[in-house]
């Protein structure tokens, strides 16, 4: 056995870290030039964004070089452990008094000076748990039993970062139908969790204003949601008369006639919880975060008065202030950006929340298209490679949890972008590796340096 | 279940969305460019760089106006973090309860977002203090601009002040737009005049602006357009000329006008009482300028371009040449000094037009208005015959510019009143006014109304035998430039050269012995003179009036002097006026004339 272990600095690979490397880099640049005060205090003065940042850093390497030393196994072997503790850290972050409050999420455990976000730590027990439970030779995918389960070990956690509430946090373990997908979960669980997302949001965004309609007055904008799910759902009855073979045509008649019905019910149901049952708190923090709404607490711009040709910016009644400033400073990158630290918009604090969830935005402004496009490739090399890295493990537990990484970036990628380009409604989720925030980085760097370990061992375990 | 193709599906997936997101970038940032434009209108700022006004100096180039930089001290109560209130005022120098107001303010205006000024206009040497110390109290901040400053101390009316822009001012601006809501524009004098050359070209400053306000360094490829500073203008007056005027008229209400006859230079113009242009500056503005409206002396009013008087008896010398010219006299003609109509002074009966002008003999100049006036042009009727007669008499009167504008560069100026036929027709009906209604237009009194400023041009035409350049305050828009075009055209008043020699020789004798001015006369300068005495209803002293000229030959200085309420023309106006020439042509009082100075200085006609 020990003429095969390698030294893991020598094993590991590389390729994946360079990445890592980048991101990190790139992004405290970003957070620097996002966070710097003009007192430009130290990189490492812990008052400071920047400063912290860079301590994370700091740990996050540690926490990557240790990892890269632990015995392989123990992360297969302590996977319900870790999954506990997690589920513990979920569980007492909701008790008043332990759990501290921000945005009106109950996230963090404060210990002294160091806030814990365990949400962010909660994605790597799922991912393990999920791994050593599909790679168990109990685990069979066309059993109802095992979807239960697989279902259960991502919903525990859901339910109690839902409690939070943080929408977003949640909605990231969707990422986790994609690794039961590559382990046999049927393509029409994805197909309906894809359309029920967006028949879902686009119920809320439509029903939340009312539409005039002809004939029949004014009411809920959902309506017009409705009629367009009837319409497509017409539509693709006629197809499939038209060019499906006779035989076939009954069965499908009745999966789309069941799926239009379905989408309906769906639709009218999502709209008439939000006006019906949800407390209007409840509600407003829905559309706050779909983007529909501006949070009140946040800062007003101060109206001034001497330059009549200044466009006057009143964030309370601009829904949406976020994504529009966001998109604003996207677009003033344009080809090769404004220069570094030289964002207009970024650097003049247009955009909420520029360091964390909105990073993007400082690397559109001040790196232009030439760094977003960096950016872009840099996570889709990520990503191919973390699969590509997964599918080589000869170990199922090694490969399934390879795939809850792959996964896990994907969704916080298309999420993060989505939002700051404005695809994607506001969802508050960091982007791996680049968003400040010292949970989401280590968390991040915990998840992707056990895959790195395991890749490592992946010839020894073969012995 | 073979699995393996779902492997490239969630690889082919991951590619799209980032296509997607490639293409939207690309999108967003290349193609679109509304969005940056809205940028810019977020977070940038066209600042305006105010540039210096122009300096003004006087026609031996001594500044009498220039700049000076002060600071407000500015806060944004909103972003104003707790501190050290004590500390604060004893650095402004202000009490707790002034500065509570600012903020009191502010927040019953609902302003608590936008600028407050704290303390105005700091001078530099203070303010250097202030903002060492600045950096400890947030939401505080300061602003520079600059000020007048008058090193002269002298030439208030008329170098004239700025001020914030008006509603109606910033409402009537050309449609280039140069003022913004907040700017300094001229409000009088020079100031307003040439405001356009003073002002000079604004710059603009890029600058970002932050979320909350604050400007920042602006680090784009927007390049800054500097402001071109006012133009230097090189003012008409001799300050020390003018200086000197003003002492002169200490405790008295009046004015004096010095014009250079060939080139309608205004050297000097005092109104009195006047005061230090620097009073009216800065912080104490304020209160100097309320103490100064309500004085009832009336400091802001320019009497010399202003107040319109009668002229009295100095009016006698544009009688003269109107009826020589007209035909209606000649030099030898006499008249007898009846003073049964009009009462006169001293001993004469019967004078020719030189001795009637050296006695001012009233009678005689009732007898030239008459053979002006009743001309006979209309035999049947003596009102229609003062119609016709009066009519031409109007027009001669006026090419003297009486009851005219008389183009000058100085804003405000009055015209006067030449009452003509149509006053007449207003004030007593047609057909109900003849000569002896009207007389006493005669020697300067009745309706005639003169401002100083036009009594000195008369001086001035009489000195150039027949023309005048319209009076201005500019000599040089520009140093070594031009002044405006229509300061280089003569008015010719179309009256012959040759009658001049009978009324200039009659000034000159006015102050020899046994003239009116003759008290005032210099030993070694020709001067030619005519006192005025103008009556006062309500039975006040006499207005004190003395124009003259100087030298006799190729005349350097035409001045005209208005004594409110001092008696005797020759007594008090005419000294004021010779000290001037005096000053102005040896550049130095004699110790002859020491006396007369020290008199005049003592005079005091303000409680009058």
């Amino acid at each position: 056995m020990n003429t095969q272990r390698k030294n893991p600095l020598v094993s590991v690979d590389w390729i994946t870290v360079l990445i890592y490397m980048a991101l990190v880099i790139f992004g405290y640049m970003n957070i620097y030039s996002a966070a710097l005060v003009e007192e430009h205090p130290a990189i490492y003065d812990f008052s400071q964004e920047y400063g912290k940042q860079f301590w994370f850093i700091v740990v996050s390497l540690f926490v990557a070089f240790t990892l890269l030393y632990m015995d392989a196994d123990f992360f297969s072997r302590f996977s319900y452990v870790i999954y506990g503790i997690v589920i513990f850290l979920l569980a007492i972050v909701l008790i008043p008094g332990i759990g501290k409050s921000q945005g009106g999420n109950q996230a963090w455990i404060a210990l002294g000076s160091i806030r814990l976000q365990p949400a962010e730590f909660a994605k790597i027990g799922v991912a393990l748990v999920l791994a050593k439970y599909i790679s168990s030779t109990k685990a069979k995918f066309n059993d109802w039993k095992t979807r239960l389960i697989a279902a259960a070990i991502i919903g525990l956690p859901g339910l109690l970062i839902l409690m939070q509430p943080d929408v977003g946090s949640l909605l990231t373990f969707i990422a986790f139908t994609f690794v039961l997908y590559r382990e046999g979960l049927s393509g029409n669980v994805l197909f309906i969790g894809l359309g029920s997302i967006v028949v879902a949001v686009a119920s809320i965004f439509s029903g939340y204003n009312n539409i005039n309609y002809p004939f029949f007055g004014e009411h809920s904008g959902v309506f017009l949601t409705i009629i367009i799910l009837f319409i497509i759902g017409v539509v693709l009855l006629f197809m499939v008369r038209s060019f499906v073979v006779p035989r076939n045509r009954k069965s499908l008649y009745i999966i789309v006639s069941l799926a239009m019905a379905g989408s309906i019910a769906f639709s009218y149901s999502i709209d008439y919880i939000i006006d019906g049952v949800l407390e209007p708190h409840q509600k407003s923090r829905i559309y706050v975060t779909l983007g529909l709404e501006q949070k009140q607490e946040e800062e007003e711009a101060p109206v001034e008065n001497t330059a009549p040709n200044q466009i006057q910016l009143k964030k309370p009644d601009d829904p949406g202030y976020n994504a529009r400033m966001a998109k604003i400073a996207v677009a003033n990158g344009g080809f090769i950006g404004q220069g570094y630290m030289q964002g207009p918009m970024t650097s003049n604090k247009y955009v909420p929340e520029r360091w964390t969830d909105f990073i993007f935005s400082v690397v559109s402004e001040e790196w232009g298209f030439v760094g977003s496009f960096f950016v872009l490739i840099l996570f889709l090399a990520l990503i191919i490679r973390v699969i590509n890295i997964s599918e080589r493990q000869r170990s199922q537990f090694s490969r399934i949890y390879g795939y809850g990484v792959a996964s896990i970036f994907m969704i916080h990628f298309i999420i993060n972008i989505g939002m700051v380009i404005g695809l994607a409604p506001i969802i508050g989720i960091p982007l791996p590796f680049m968003s400040y925030g010292g949970s989401s980085l280590v968390g991040f760097t915990i998840m992707l340096f056990i895959l790195l370990r395991l890749d490592s061992e992946r010839l020894s375990i073969f012995k | 279940m073979n699995l393996d193709g779902r492997r490239i599906t969630l690889v082919l997936m991951m590619c799209v969305i980032a296509l997607i997101y490639t293409i939207r970038l690309f999108y967003l940032q290349v193609i679109n460019t509304d969005l940056k434009d809205e940028a810019s209108a977020i977070a940038e700022e066209e600042v305006q760089v105010a540039p210096p006004r122009g300096i003004l100096y006087d026609r031996n180039g001594k500044v009498l106006v220039s700049n000076q930089t002060v600071y407000d001290l500015m806060c944004v109560p909103r972003s104003v973090k707790p501190f050290d209130t004590t500390a604060f005022c004893n650095l402004l120098k202000i009490s707790p309860d002034e500065l509570r107001e600012v903020f009191r303010k502010a927040k019953v205006r609902g302003e608590t977002r936008l600028r407050q000024v704290v303390v105005e206009q700091i001078l530099p040497e203070e303010f250097a203090g202030i903002n060492e110390q600045l950096y400890k109290y947030e939401g505080f901040f300061s602003r520079a601009y600059t000020l007048r400053v008058y090193p002269q101390r002298t030439g208030a009316l008329y170098l004239g002040d700025v001020g914030k822009i008006s509603p109606g001012e910033f409402k009537k601006q050309d449609e280039q737009h140069y003022y913004s809501k907040l700017d300094l524009i001229g409000k009088s004098g020079i100031e307003k005049a040439y405001e356009k050359e003073l002002r000079g070209v604004k710059g603009i400053d890029y600058q970002f602006k932050d979320n909350v306000g604050n400007r920042h360094e602006h680090k784009g490829d927007k390049v800054d357009v500097p402001a071109i500073p006012g133009t230097n203008l090189i003012c008409s007056i001799d300050a020390d000329l003018q200086k000197y005027g003003e002492e002169l008229m200490i405790n008295k209400r009046g004015c004096v006008v010095a014009i250079e006859p060939n080139t309608g230079e205004i050297l000097a113009l005092v109104s009195a009482p006047t005061y230090d242009p620097n009073l009216l500056v800065g912080r104490i503005r304020g209160h100097n300028f309320n103490v100064m409206v309500n004085d009832p002396q009336k400091p802001l009013f320019n009497r010399a371009t202003q107040a319109e008087y009668r002229p009295g008896s100095i009016f006698k010398l544009a009688q003269a040449l109107t009826a020589l010219s007209l035909g209606a006299i000649t030099a030898e003609t006499r008249i007898t000094c009846n003073r049964s109509i009009i009462g006169c002074h001293g001993s004469h009966s019967y004078d020719d037009l030189e001795m009637a002008i050296v006695h001012s003999c009233n009678p005689y100049f009732r007898g030239v208005m008459q053979r002006v006036v009743e001309a006979g042009e209309d035999k049947q009727s003596r009102f229609r015959d003062a119609r016709i007669g009066l009519g031409k008499w109007q027009g001669y009167i006026k090419r003297f510019g009486f009851g005219t504008d008389l183009k000058t560069d100085i804003p405000g100026v009055r015209t006067g009143n030449v009452p003509g036929v149509d006053f007449y027709d207003r004030w007593y009906g047609k057909d109900q006014w003849a000569f002896s209604t009207i007389y006493s237009l005669s020697i300067g009194e009745g309706e005639m109304l003169v401002t100083p400023l036009q009594m000195a041009n008369m001086a001035a035409i009489i000195a150039n035998r027949g023309w005048y350049v319209a009076p201005h305050t500019v000599k040089q828009i520009g140093i070594g430039g031009r002044p405006r075009e229509e300061y280089l055209v003569r008015y010719d008043l179309g009256i012959d050269s040759a009658y001049y020699t009978t009324v200039i020789n009659a000034m000159e004798k006015v102050m020899q012995p046994g003239g009116t001015g003759a008290r005032a006369a210099l030993k070694d300068i020709v001067i030619c003179g005519k006192t005025g005495t103008v009556q006062n209803s309500g039975g006040k002293e006499d207005h004190a009036v003395f124009i003259c000229f100087a030298p006799k030959e190729n005349p350097q200085i035409a001045i005209a002097v208005y004594t409110e309420n001092a008696g005797f023309g020759g007594t008090w106006s005419a000294p004021v006026a010779t000290l001037l020439i005096e000053k102005y042509i040896n550049d130095s009082i004699a110790n002859s004339s020491k006396a007369r100075e020290k008199a005049i200085l003592d005079a005091n006609f303000l409680k009058r």
